[in-house]
């Protein structure tokens, strides 16, 4: 990936870090840039006449563009997370029950909301139940995450850990299908949540999911040594004197935050957690610190750019980005598991 | 006058542990002494791992003590009983996209702490370990990249950034070549000179042979200890391994060396 430099003094200097900034600056750039697309992205067509359109820009696109790449943000740090504290590079925070987990929670928030005959009308929906579903999701991903993690007797053995999210996954998703059966309100408002959709997304979510990246991103990175000390195996891990219970604890907890808001919010959008960090690691070779952050940069460009695909491929129809997301990630997996086989 | 005594790097007395019922370590006492290595040796199951992670500090003993300095290691903070104590796992745990570099570096987290950040003190800790493992070379790629040797030297130039007083290596020569694994004693040797107490686990026999002194563990217990020239070690040895091997004496230009060959 970079060429290597002749002494070396050189070749074990801050290398990393550098390719590591310079990265980031891509990923800043592009970030901009697609900021800028998503504010022109309009369903008919490509629009310039920003002045005419401030209204618009301001109430819609602008919030919607400004969520896409938080959510998205908040999923590839999450995924960067999972990847490091399962010591699998697989792992993806949704197939560890926490995204079937913040459904549930969702479900059972609109369910009660139905029932006391509250209008839950997504795009009307006021602060008091954005609150109360980010809450709601929060405590379901986390719930999800932990009770995959005492099936699978802690998070030592990967594979039997993926497989009891796999398992906690359906439960929760069945138990969802239950309560929406009794609460057919519930239903409605879940279809357009779990879908994956950016559409509904105003300035309460873009703040929202931006309160909680500012504060699970600098809590993760705090402890971001601990994941590098994982690579090592547990008991070497331990041998150094990390408390790794605590540690994990704190990690699973950020990690169920981050994807139960973006949940919350934006509905399940696949495999951004889970291609994020992948292509981050395919260029640079850094610490978990960087990662994580640079993980966050690749989500929140990977969510926007599938925003602004879902928003004009076929204008003036939207595509749930979700499903973009969905089939763009699966092909990418689909090869990556190809190339590791090979 | 005398000198009061000073205590061992590390000292265990009695250690009983039990697995799923089955007796794994059997009252076995052991110590570890500065500038000195010890090779502890013995047939699969013998409990030479167990006693080694007990050692650490990574599995409470169901009876006995373990004193590093004289202070129990259980009474130990784990940053201060990490300074002290470093270990290095058996191979194949460690797998990852993280940068030699930064994996040494990890052998500085006992003095950081988990939120510090390094000084010019753990950069040159870094470097030397770097530089006695021979892996300065490679320390920019990654640990999944690197060869089963150049992994290994990773991996113990991580154990020697930690700068402890004393140093405890599970089977650090298993499944290297023979160049990598006179390395690796290199290592060991040089760690020895700077008065570090070493105890390694390893499983060819000539190489303990190598060593200051030599345990030999059956059945979770100590079944001899001595100096690699004592008979009765080698005959220890012959007796833990059913006779199937013999030691055999090489007289060298640098002196004796003993070699454990199979018995016809």
């Amino acid at each position: 990936m970079n060429t290597t430099t002749g002494s070396p003094q050189a070749a074990i200097a801050p290398r990393g870090l550098a390719t590591a900034s310079g990265l980031a600056l891509m990923l800043a750039a592009a970030s901009v840039l697609l900021l800028l697309a998503g504010l022109a992205a309009g369903s008919d067509g490509w629009s310039l006449a920003w002045a005419d359109e401030w209204t618009l820009l301001r109430d819609i696109r602008a919030p919607r563009s400004i969520g896409a790449w938080l959510a998205g943000a908040l999923l590839g740090f999450a995924g960067a997370v999972a990847q490091g504290l399962f010591r699998n590079p697989l792992a993806d925070p949704y197939l560890l029950g926490s995204a079937a987990g913040a459904g549930l929670g969702v479900v059972l928030v609109l369910a009660a909301g139905s029932a006391a005959g509250a209008s839950i009308g997504l795009a009307t929906a006021g602060a008091l139940l954005q609150v109360g579903l980010v809450g709601a999701a929060f405590i379901g991903a986390l719930a999800g995450v932990t009770l995959t993690l005492l099936l699978a007797g802690g998070a030592g053995r990967p594979l039997s850990l993926l497989l009891c999210g796999v398992v906690v996954g359906v439960l929760l998703t069945a138990v969802s299908d239950l309560v929406m059966l009794v609460s057919p309100e519930a239903m409605r408002g879940k279809q357009i949540f779990l879908l994956g959709t950016t559409g509904f997304l105003g300035w309460h979510s873009a703040l929202v999911l931006g309160c909680v990246l500012a504060v699970v991103l600098p809590a993760a990175m705090r402890v971001s040594r601990a994941l590098d000390a994982l690579v090592l195996g547990e008991a070497s891990a331990a041998s150094l004197g990390v408390p790794l219970q605590q540690v994990r604890l704190l990690l699973v907890a950020v990690m169920a935050m981050a994807t139960g808001a973006a949940v919350a919010q934006a509905g399940m959008i696949a495999f951004v957690g889970l291609v994020a960090p992948h292509l981050v690691r395919r260029c640079v070779t850094v610490a978990h610190g960087p990662l994580l952050a640079l993980s966050a940069m690749a989500g929140g460009v990977l969510l926007l750019a599938g925003d602004i695909a879902a928003r004009t491929l076929v204008a003036p129809q939207e595509l749930p980005v979700g499903v973009l997301t969905a089939v763009l990630g699966g092909i990418y997996l689909l090869v990556l598991l190809r190339r590791r086989h090979a | 006058m005398t000198l009061a005594p000073v205590a061992a790097p590390l000292e265990a007395t009695g250690l009983c542990v039990t697995l799923d019922g089955r007796r794994v370590l059997d009252d076995v006492s052991i110590s570890l002494a500065a500038g000195q290595w010890t090779a502890i040796v013995g047939p699969n199951g013998a409990g030479k791992s167990t006693l080694l992670s007990v050692l650490a500090g990574l599995r409470r003993p169901d009876s006995g003590a373990v004193l590093a300095g004289g202070a129990r290691i259980d009474t130990l903070a784990p940053r201060e009983r990490a300074r002290r104590i470093a270990w290095l796992a058996q191979q194949g745990e460690a797998d990852g996209d993280l940068a030699v570099r930064d994996i040494v570096a990890l052998g500085r987290l006992p003095h950081q702490g988990l939120f510090g950040t390094p000084d010019a003190e753990d950069r040159r800790a870094v470097d030397l370990a770097l530089e006695a493992t021979g892996a300065t070379a490679f320390a920019a790629r990654r640990l999944g990249e690197l060869s089963g040797g150049e992994r290994q030297r990773a991996l113990l130039a991580r154990v020697l950034a930690v700068q402890a007083p004393v140093v405890l290596l599970d089977e650090p020569t298993t499944h290297l070549d023979a160049p990598h694994q006179r390395a690796v004693l290199c290592c060991i040797t040089g760690l020895v000179r700077q008065q570090v107490a070493v105890a390694v686990v390893l499983h060819d026999l000539t190489l303990a042979l190598a060593a200051d002194r030599v345990v030999v563990m059956a059945h979770g217990r100590v079944h001899a200890a001595g100096h690699p020239d004592d008979p009765a070690l080698h005959a220890a040895l012959a007796d833990v391994f059913e006779q199937a091997i013999s030691i055999e004496r090489i007289d060298g230009r640098d002196g004796t060396r003993w070699v454990a060959v199979p018995s016809p």
